[in-house]
């Protein structure tokens, strides 16, 4: 005996619950977004590439923003804020260098920001593969 | 501290940043990998030539 044509499909566990919660989890810890949705193999990678980036960057002596003195001040922060709890661990355990005084250290800094910027890439996709919009 | 050479650091960056790339912007395996090299091989080529180009100038 056939289903009727007009019944709804099941949804996927992973299409189930909170449509944000994939979004929110992937931005306070790199991957989770994807593991969430069973995207083990992606959800993987995100984390060790933004994961490194962050460490690379700490251990070039980079800095965590931390102040909003000024527009630049204001744009790292935001950069580094996409890390989501990797900022916050890092800022309550005193990690990176208050100044900048090497140009590896410089780097370093970029680095951490960059790591936050892709990390908020990830989490956007992580809610477009929930919502439907991906694969 | 690591203190990698500017060399370094440009594929490390370009490393990274390329997976996430390829992760994000493509939907199958072997379109995510083919932009994944695609970028990666963007982020070194253009730091090479403009590395190049400093140096013509600075001459």
């Amino acid at each position: 005996m056939s289903s009727s044509p007009n019944k709804p499909a099941p949804v996927p566990p992973a299409q189930q619950g909170f449509v944000f919660l994939p979004l929110i989890a992937g931005w306070l810890i790199p991957g989770a977004g994807h593991f969430l949705l069973r995207k083990w193999g992606r959800g993987a990678l995100l984390a060790v590439s933004i994961l490194c980036m962050f460490a690379i960057g700490l251990a070039m002596q980079g800095k965590l923003y931390a102040n909003a003195h000024d527009i630049l001040e204001i744009l790292g922060l935001l950069g580094d804020l996409g890390s989501g709890l990797l900022y916050v661990v890092g800022r309550a355990m005193g990690l990176g260098a208050d100044w900048v005084q090497l140009t590896v250290a410089d780097w370093g800094t970029r680095f951490i920001v960059v790591a936050g910027l892709l990390n908020i890439i990830a989490a956007v996709d992580a809610h477009n593969i929930r919502t439907g919009r991906k694969s | 501290m690591f203190s990698p050479s500017h060399f370094t650091a440009v594929l490390l960056f370009g490393l990274f940043a390329s997976t996430v790339f390829g992760i994000t912007q493509r939907e199958t395996p072997q379109r995510m990998f083919r932009y994944g090299l695609y970028c990666f091989s963007l982020f070194v080529g253009s730091a090479i030539v403009l590395s190049w180009v400093m140096y013509l100038i600075a001459r």
